[in-house]
Formats: C-alpha cells, structure tokens, sequence
C-alpha cells in the first residue's frame, strides 16, 4: 500500500506499524477460545491425515499383506474417523469463528470507546462517514481476513502434516515430492511483486469509483438541479471502466497462479508414480504405501492453490488494521487530571482571566479574554461569524483546552475538576437540536436517565412541549428519528430546553439555540428560555436582538477580543456596535460589517 | 425445479423468492457470450482432464499390483498423469479468468444502471432514503452480486459437469460403484441448499442488527457535541454494548448454521468413502472389481473434495447475492415520480411567466395538503417573496417550479406551457433553485462554481461570483479559485458557503431564480449589493425569494404569506404592514418592537 494519505484523513495519524502484535492484547482477552481452537484444529488436521492412511490398511488387507488388518477392522476404524472428524470439524469451525468474531467485535468496541475520549478539536477534524468507514468498512475486512485465515492455518497445518506423514511412510519417495516445493518458492516471488502492483492498482481504482458514487450521492440534489445528470453519468463510466480493466488485470495475475501450482502437482504425481513403481519393483515398499501416498500428494498442493486469494485478503486487512489502529492511537488531550475533583455542590460563577485559545495553533479565535459572569447572571454574547462566541462556551464545559491564562467555575480552574463534574454543573443547548432515535421520553432524560415519568411530564410543560408531545401518536413514547421528520425544528429545540431542564444544571449555555428557529416559532421558543434560564448562571449566544435583550448583560465580541460590554440599555446609549445594529432592525449580527 | 425441491425440503414461499432474485443475477451475465462460452468449455476440459486423474491413477495401480509389467508403460503413464493435472490448471484458469471478467462486466454495468437510477429517482426519493444505505448499496451489494457471478456460478458449474461426466464414466466402468461413489452427491447438495437458506436467514438478522449498531455509532458521533456537553459517555458505552452483544449473539448463529452444516457436509463425504471402500472390499473379493477400479474411485472422490470444501463459501456468496440482488435490484426497479412526457413541447424563448393555478400537492396519497390551493403569477423580471413559518410549504412551491415535484391538482405553466408538457431539461435549464441546505463538492472553488457549465471558462466563474458578492474573497485565497472547499475546516464561512451556492445557481444563467432561504447567512449589506449586482447583470430575471427576514423581501413585488399550505394574506411590503396582520406583527417583532407576535400568530 502507499504511504500516501488522503489530505481529508489527515486528523489521523499514518500507522504503518506491524498488525500482530497490537492484535496481541486483544487475543489475550480470549485465551482460552484461542487454546481450544488451536486444539481442535490439530485434531481435525489428525483426524484428515488418518484417512490416506486407512486406505493404505485398506489396500494392505485387499492385497492380503501380513500383518495387515482385516478389512472389518479398518472399516471400523474408518467409521470412527469419520465421527471424530466430523466432531473436530465441527469444534475448529465454531471455535475460530467465534474467536475471530469476539477480536473484531472488541476491537470496534475499542474504537468506539476511545472516540468518546477523544478531544472536540479531534471530531471537528474529521467527518463522521470516514470515521465510520472505519467502524464498519475496515473492521468488516479484518473480520473477513481472519474467518479465512483460520481456514488457511488450517490449510497449512495440513500441509506440514502431510509432509510429515509422507516422510515417515518413505522418505525416498517424500523427498521426490518435497524437492518441488523450492520450485514453488521460486515461483511465488517471481509473481509477487508483480501481483502487488497490479493489485494495489485495483484497489486504488475501486475506492476512486467509491468516493466518485459517494459523492454523486451526497450531492445528488445539486446534481439534478443543474443538470448535470449525463455529464456525471459520462465521467463515471469512464471511472467504472477503468476500474473494471484494473479489477480484471488483477484477476489474471491471481489466476496465473493456479496453472502453476497444477502442473507442480502433476510433476510430484508424476515422481511419485514413477518412483513408486521403481521402489515397489525393488520390494522397498509395498502397494499399500504407494497408493497412501498418491492420495496425500493431490491433497498436498490444495492450500498453495488459494495463496493468491490469501495475499490480496491479507492486504486487504493490513490496510483495514493500520486504519483501525490510527484511530486507536489518536491521542487524548484532554483527560481528567489525576487529581481531578468533584466538589459536589459550587457557586456557578465563570470567570475567564486572560484566555487565550485557537482550534489551530497558528490561528487564535480568542486573544486574551477576561470576563467575569456572578452567579444567577445571564450574559448574552453577540459578534460576527468568527469572533469567538463558541469557542467561550465551549471553554467554559472544558471541551478544549486554553492556550494560555484559566477558565474557573466557582473559583476551581475548569482543568481541576472531573469530567463528570462539569457534565453535572453545565448544560449546552445547542443551535441544531439533536435527537437520537429513541422515545421522546428517552430524548428529554437522556442527560439524567435516572429522571422519574413525572420530572420528565414536568419539564415538558414548564418549556410548553407537553402538549404537541401528548398530541403524537404514542405520546412520550412516540419514537423520534434523528432526522426528526415528525417534529419541527421549533418542536425540536423545545424537547432539546426541556432534556436541559431536567439535567438541571447550575450553569446553563445556549449557543445559536434559537438561530434555526423561524420567526414565527420564536415567540413560543423564548417563552421556554425564560423558563429555563430563571435561578441559573447563563450564557446566550445569539445573533438575533430579539434572543438577547433580556440578558442581565450584553458582550459584543469582535476578532476574539471583547469590543463592547454592559446592560442593553447602557450599550443603546453608548452608541457602539450594539447600537448600530440595532438602529438597522431585524439584521443579525451575523456578518457585521468590520 | 429447483425452487420446487427447496420449497419440498421445507423452506418456504422465501426460497421462490430467492431463487428468481439468482436467477435475476444470472442473466445479468447473458449479454457476455463469448466469455461465458469461454468459462463454459474452460470448465469442460478442465473436468474432463480432472476425471483423466482418476483413470490414470486407477490403471497405474493395476499395472502395479500386476508384477511383470515393463516399466515403459508407467512412465508413460506418468507423464500422461502430470500432463492432465497441468490440462486441468490451465483450462482451470481460462474459465476462472472468464467468470471473473464476467463477473467485473456485470458489476460495472450494474454500477452504472444504479448510478443513472439514482440520478434519475429525484428528489421525492431521496428526501425519504439514508444517503449512508445507498452507499452501502452501490459498494457492497454490487459487490456481493459480482461475488456469485464470478465463484458461485463458476463452482456450481464446475461440481455439476464433474458429477455428471463423473456419473457417466463411473455407470459405465461399474454401476454398483457408481452408485456407492455418487450416492452423497445429492445429499449433498440438498445439505447445501438447506445452509444457504439457513444462512440467508441468519445474514438477514445479523445486517438487521448492525444497522441499529451503526446507527448507535453513527448518531453518536453526530451528536457529540450533545454527548460531551452532558457527559453521557457512559450512558452512550451502554446503549453501544447493548446493540453490540445482540449483534454478537446473532453472529454466533450464523458461525453455528455454517459449522454445522459443513461438519455434515464432510461427514457425508467420508460417508460415501467408506461406503465405496466397503463396497469395493467385497467386490474385489467376488472378484468382480480390480484394485485399480476401486483406486479409480477413490481418487474420484478426492477430485471432488475440493469443490465439496468450498460448498460453504458457493451458498454462502448466493446467500449474499440473493440479500443484495434484492436491495440493488429495489432501487434499479423504481421509476421515477417526475418523468419526461411523450408530448414534449419547447418553452417559448421570450416570455416566461410562471404561473401557479390552483395547485395542489402533498406527498402521500393519504397525507395533508403540503400545499393547498397556491395560485401566483411571476412575470419576467419581478420578484415575488414567499414568508412563512418552516413547515408552510415554501421550499415545496420552489420545487414545484422546478418541477421536482409535479401537482396533484392544478397546473404550473411556464410561458403558458404546462411544466409536465416540457422537457425535464428544458425546465430545469430555465428555473433554477439555489437550496437551503449548502452541499459544496470536495472540488475547487471553481468547479463548485462552474458545475452546470464546466467548459464555460474563468471570466464568466468570477462574473457569478461578483454577482454573488464573493469573487473578492476567493480570489484573496492562497490559491484563488483553485482552493480546495467542501466538507469540514474549509476556507469559507457559512455565509461564504451560501454565496457559493448562489454562484453556481447564476453560472446557468436560469431565467428564474429561487433562493430558498439562501441569503440567510448574509448581513444586510452584502445582501443588499447581492440584490443590486443581480438586478444589474439581468434586470429580465424573475426571482422568489423565500425568507423569514422580512427585510430581504421587503423590495419585492408581490409578498405571500403562508400558513400550513396556504396562502392567507398577500400584497406588497406596505400594503402587508397597513394591513396589520400576521405579516405586520412578524415584522415590528422583528424590528425589535415587543409585541404579542404569539397572539397574532394563532
């Protein structure tokens, strides 16, 4: 595979590491499933090789060879074989396949925990259908890769079994067909680099059609409304064809391998039915050996047969693996100190001294900031597209970390107090309502789910969700999509103030959570911020006047700095930028003009 | 016939259904004779030279059990022997290169016919289907279909002509023989069958349960935000491992399905091993049987071993193609709602008034009105605006307009054409819908602005996006017009984005423009230039604009108010004020002046 990485993957860090060891932990964790697997393995690879064998006591008894078994008998033994191999069979299957199943299921599992962990700065990086490519995509592969390769173990013990056997049965005769075997390596390295090359080239051409459909599909709107519709459909079946030459040059080259290892099985047929006849005419051996080993030599080569589907899997899944450990080893910043403390019940006041912080190291959003809001205070900031107003909220629940000076809650720096700590004392609302597909119920206790029917009715009514909520069909039950088709978006933010209200929070941050709403649904929507905002230290971002004249106070903010700061009407006096804006009605402070 | 055994073996009406979706792959594959021919007479000499193996090893043993034969006839027989086992690779590899390509023929015909479905479907369709599923239909299920033509098809062909031509030169040599020898085959087969079906069942719950899984994921990664700020980690872990140990459980069905019947599958081939060896013991000893038949047996037993292995992973990819045969096969088999008519009539050059009479829409037959008795007329070079609240039906008007929708009731003309008379072309060339949701390919600035007319050169992409108000900041960007925008941590503002949108909606030059809610992002100075700029590039240009800032509508010619599908008051800005209902109370609340908006809104 290249080295090269995909610009829009860049939040990850190239692993190109070796996969086993990293896998080794995992296996750990199911030691006593791989053990048992392993055995069973063995004793169906056993129980195979018994069978050449038993025709071997076969033959004897037919050709009335002394001291052979009598056909009753090896008929006998061959009924037990057949049992035991069915019962390692049936062991090895369902023991490795779960065991792989078990390693994948933990690995996503890990994937999963660790992007929790992982800081905002990171997931704002990245685009949730790369990473889910990765959650699903790549650890569907890994899984494949390993269901196969446990039949390819398989395969191989088999192999060195049959070797094994064929030189204790003569090993005259074994050496004859063993001596192929360099030939077969030779061979296997002549083809490989060129093999690889052709398939690094498939699957390059496949993921190009992929992202080609991906995106037609994503922006199939845009599509349809500029009429590029035959245009599209001309350039990908351009892509789609030579990805099809592509896909069959590698089908060739996986294929050449199947005539050369039949005719490598052919030469060994060939050696040993020549050798045998030799060796058989000199009394070295008898009839019964020699037909034994005809049937171990077909088997022989059956496992180098499907190497070529191997290899392209096991690239397939390398791949996979340095995906999913890029995720895995993506580094959490932002932890709780080991020291980090709950103090229970504080005093919700924010203070910021001398803040300074950027998303990007060499571009700051906020350029020291101070700011002291008292409790029970409600600020409301206000300032372009840009300016910093989300960065402070978000400084304030400690989803990113200052550059330089502190943000402190109640006089604790935000950076000694636990995660869990903050998710108690602060709630976000935030401007685009997010429900998850669960009941409505669900939804408004998400953040205490502990809540009782009754907290969950009550804080319903008290933001005035309660009575759109009961008219649904199952009421608090109804079950709700993420996309929300049987809400409105207005009807959305209320459930979202009402989740708020029952986590209860002492300080409380409502970023844009009014920016979606259409006039014509604020009036209800700032009913229920009056509502929760009532007893609560507050933030409120918002870019339209009507949101923020009942604030305590205004801060307009301008390229991360504070610009202007006081009671709305202090500020209408002054003249400023709050003034300006509002002189001009109904305009957003959005894009104010610089 | 063979749907008629599944059904008998007790599977049900599904297996009818199952087998026509295979049946349905299949002749996916009919247009590609040559290779198909190719894959077929491949396989027949390769069978033919893998049933030489046999003989050759069963009269090598009897001239070997035979003492006193010259040694030159086995080394003939020797070489003949390695001779057809290379035969058999080489024919081997013809017809497994011929079924792939086949396999690669169809997969790119079918990514193609999807492509073009999807294109085609509109976006009735695509407003009630996850983007995510579709993906996973154009990737993997096309996939899972390719997979079964390539090995599914190829090994069935191969274990059916080495059984028959097997049948036929066992009858000959030795019918009791060949009965014992063949007796599993069937068995076989319907073991086989019956795990397809098994496994079809048991994907089918398994994919079930990780669709909750990923939407577990998927939500939760969406919604981080929401996540963090409530510190729900925990509670996320376990809605995560809920659906997870489900998925497991139902996965450990599958493994158990597949175990089992392969553990049978192989006990039955023994089976009839042993059966043969029995068989043959006693007829040898009656003197019937040579040694070297009963080889020739065995050793046809071993050529079929391979194929027989590789029964799992034969019913396994038809039980994959028959799940994702179907769901490709659901979206190619859908036609489109807006289709072009037989009678295609030309929009008239000059004039082009858009006339909404008395039209009626919703989406199901059995819903509300989304619109509800709309009647408007646009003349070239007006402006109508369109206020309501979300939900009204003001995105549905546009849409109508550009008939991504047709009515269920009334008409809309264009220049006194009925829009389901004209092209789907013609139409969408003349009205233009910049849209509420901003998609920006992850492409140069200036191929997102020259999508409709890539060939159309840099003067016009920086007039659009002058027009738009937006050609001096890309051209202050590091690479100009050639800044890479789309997805996240782009070079552009959410305002920057919309105007974007806009430039590429004016790069076509439509006669009528409709922003849907478009200028959002814009403070009012930009918007006002924007207002300007557009007027002076074209003043023939008819516009709506659909908006909930009053002041962007404020200039237009006519104003419609809506309220659930609507239209309940209407007039120009002032006359909509004097008036003093709905419209002039939204507008002194959004002038700041408080005011019962609530009461007059009900």
């Amino acid at each position: 595979m290249s080295a090269v990485q995909d610009p829009r993957e860049a939040a990850f860090a190239l692993y190109q590491g070796p996969i086993l060891p990293r896998l080794r932990p995992f296996a750990r964790l199911h030691r006593r499933l791989l053990l048992a697997a392993v055995v069973a393995i063995l004793a169906s690879t056993a129980t195979q090789l018994a069978f050449p064998s038993l025709l071997r006591s076969a033959t004897d008894a037919l050709t009335g060879k002394a001291g052979a078994l009598s056909m009753p008998a090896v008929l006998t033994v061959f009924v037990i074989a057949i049992i035991a191999n069915a019962a390692a069979n049936l062991a090895s299957d369902i023991l490795a396949a779960r065991f792989a199943q078990r390693l994948i299921f933990d690995l996503r599992r890990a994937m999963f925990a660790h992007l929790q962990q992982l800081p905002m700065s990171f997931i704002d990086r990245t685009h949730v259908g790369r990473v889910m490519s990765r959650l699903q995509g790549d650890v569907n592969a890994l899984q494949e890769f390993l269901e196969t390769s446990i039949i390819a173990v398989g395969d191989f013990v088999l192999l060195v079994g049959i070797a094994i056997v064929l030189l204790l049965l003569d090993w005259q005769l074994a050496l004859v067909c063993l001596t192929l075997l360099p030939g077969l390596a030779i061979v296997r390295a002549l083809w490989l680099p060129r093999a690889r090359r052709t398939f690094a080239r498939a699957r390059e051409w496949s993921s190009i059609v992929n992202g080609a459909l991906a995106e037609n599909i994503a922006g199939v709107r845009v599509v349809i409304g500029t009429r590029r519709e035959a245009e599209n459909l001309r350039r990908f079946a351009q892509l789609a064809e030579t990805n099809r030459i592509a896909q069959t040059e590698a089908s060739l080259a996986a294929q050449t391998m199947t005539p050369i290892v039949d005719t490598l099985t052919g030469l060994a047929m060939m050696g040993t039915v020549a050798g045998g006849a030799w060796l058989l005419g000199r009394g070295i051996i008898d009839l019964g050996v020699l037909v034994a080993f005809i049937f171990y030599v077909q088997r022989f080569f059956d496992p180098i047969r499907t190497v070529a589907q191997q290899y392209t899997m096991l690239q397939r899944a390398t791949t996979a693996a340095q995906r999913i450990f890029e995720v895995l080893d993506a580094p959490v910043t932002l932890s709780d100190r080991p020291d980090a403390i709950d103090p229970g019940g504080i005093e919700p006041s924010i203070v910021f001294e001398n803040v300074s912080f950027g998303y990007r190291p060499d571009r700051p959003v906020l350029h020291g900031v101070d700011l002291a809001i008292a409790p029970h205070e409600s600020v409301a900031l206000v300032g372009p597209t840009g300016s910093g107003k989300s960065s402070i909220a978000a400084l304030v629940r400690r989803l990113y970390e200052v550059d330089d000076g502190a943000v402190q809650i109640g006089g604790h720096d935000v950076r000694d107090l636990t995660d869990a700590a903050l998710g108690r004392i602060i709630a976000t609302v935030l401007q685009e309502p997010y429900l998850f597909t669960s009941t409505v119920a669900e939804n408004i206790r998400y953040a205490r789910t502990e809540a009782s029917d009754a907290a969950v009715i009550e804080a319903a009514r008290a933001v005035g969700a309660d009575a759109f909520i009961r008219a649904l069909p199952q009421g608090y039950a109804t079950l709700l999509d993420r996309s929300g088709r049987n809400l409105s978006l207005g009807e959305r933010q209320l459930i979202s103030f009402a989740r708020a209200l029952v986590a209860d929070p002492a300080i409380l941050i409502l970023d844009e959570a009014t920016a979606s709403i259409d006039s014509l649904a604020e009036a209800k929507i700032q009913a229920a911020m009056r509502v929760l905002l009532k007893g609560r230290t507050s933030i409120v971002i918002a870019h339209r006047l009507t949101t923020v004249r009942d604030c305590d106070r205004i801060v307009v903010l301008k390229d991360g700095r504070i610009a202007e700061q006081g009671a709305p009407a202090e500020l209408l006096e002054q003249g400023g930028l709050y003034a300006d804006l509002h002189r001009r009605a109904g305009a957003s402070f959005d894009e104010l003009a610089v | 016939m063979a749907d008629g055994l599944l059904a008998t073996a007790g599977f049900g009406g599904d297996a009818r259904a199952a087998f026509s979706t295979l049946l349905r792959v299949g002749r996916l594959s009919l247009p590609y004779r040559a290779s198909l021919a190719l894959m077929l007479v491949g396989n027949l000499l390769a069978a033919s030279a893998g049933l030489a193996l046999p003989h050759l090893l069963g009269e090598a043993v009897d001239q070997l059990s035979r003492p006193g034969q010259g040694p030159a006839s086995l080394v003939r027989l020797a070489m003949l022997l390695a001779a057809a086992v290379a035969a058999r690779g080489l024919f081997q590899m013809l017809a497994s290169f011929s079924g792939e390509r086949v396999g690669q023929l169809v997969a790119r015909d079918l990514r193609l016919a999807y492509f073009d479905a999807l294109q085609r479907l509109g976006h009735g369709f695509h407003d009630a289907i996850d983007p995510g599923d579709l993906i996973t239909r154009g990737m993997l299920d096309i996939e899972g279909v390719r997979g079964f033509i390539e090995m599914g098809v190829q090994r069935l062909l191969q274990i059916t002509l080495l059984t028959t031509a097997g049948a036929v030169v066992l009858v000959a040599a030795d019918p009791v023989m060949a009965v014992a020898t063949l007796a599993c085959v069937p068995l076989i087969a319907w073991r086989a069958g019956r795990m397809g079906l098994q496994l079809r069942i048991a994907w089918t719950r398994l994919q079930r349960e990780m669709a909750v899984l990923t939407r577990v994921m998927e939500e939760n990664l969406h919604g981080s935000r929401v996540v963090r700020a409530f510190s729900a980690t925990a509670h996320e872990l376990s809605r995560f491992d809920a659906a997870s140990g489900r998925a497991l459980a139902l996965s450990d069905d599958r493994i158990r399905v597949r175990a089992r019947a392969m553990a049978s599958i192989n006990a039955s081939f023994y089976a009839a091993m042993l059966a043969v060896l029995g068989v043959g013991a006693w007829r040898i000893e009656a003197g019937m049987l040579t040694l070297g038949e009963l080889t020739l047996c065995l050793a046809f037993m071993t050529v079929l071993q391979l194929p027989v292995r590789q029964m799992s992973m034969v019913m396994n990819s038809a039980a994959r193609a028959v799940s994702s045969g179907q769901r490709v096969f659901d979206i190619l088999d859908r036609s489109p709602v807006v289709d072009d008519t037989e009678a295609t009539q030309q929009l008239p050059a000059q004039d082009w008034a858009l006339v909404f009479d008395r039209v009626r829409f919703r989406h199901a037959a059995d819903g509300p009105w989304v619109l509800d008795d709309i009647s408007f007329t646009l003349s070239p070079g007006r402006t109508l605006g369109i206020v309501g609240a979300s939900g009204s039906g003001k995105s549905t008007i546009a849409a109508l307009a550009a008939r991504l929708y047709d009515p269920d009731a009334g008409r809309v003309t264009l220049g006194g054409i009925d829009l389901r008379d004209a092209s789907l072309s013609a139409v969408r060339g003349t009205v233009h819908v910049v849209q509420q949701d901003l998609f920006l390919f992850d492409d140069a600035a200036r191929r997102n602005i020259d999508y409709a007319r890539p060939d159309i050169g840099q003067a016009a992409v920086r007039d659009a996006a002058a027009v738009a108000q937006l050609d001096d900041h890309v051209a202050r960007l590091p690479e100009g017009y050639d800044t890479r925008v789309g997805e996240r941590g782009s070079a552009l503002s959410g305002g920057q984005r919309q105007r974007m949108t806009i430039a590429r909606g004016l790069i076509a030059d439509p006669r009528i423009l409709i922003l849907d809610d478009a200028t959002s992002a814009l403070d009012s100075a930009t918007e006002a230039a924007f207002r300007d700029a557009l007027v002076a590039r074209d003043p023939g240009r008819s516009t709506i604009l659909i908006s909930h800032r009053l002041t962007s509508l404020a200039h237009a010619d006519e104003i419609l108010v809506l309220d659930r599908g609507r239209i309940v008051e209407r007039g120009t800005h002032r006359q909509l004020v004097e008036r003093g209902g709905r419209y002039a109370a939204l507008d002194r609340h959004q002038r700041g002046i408080v005011g019962p908006v609530a009461e007059a809104a009900e």
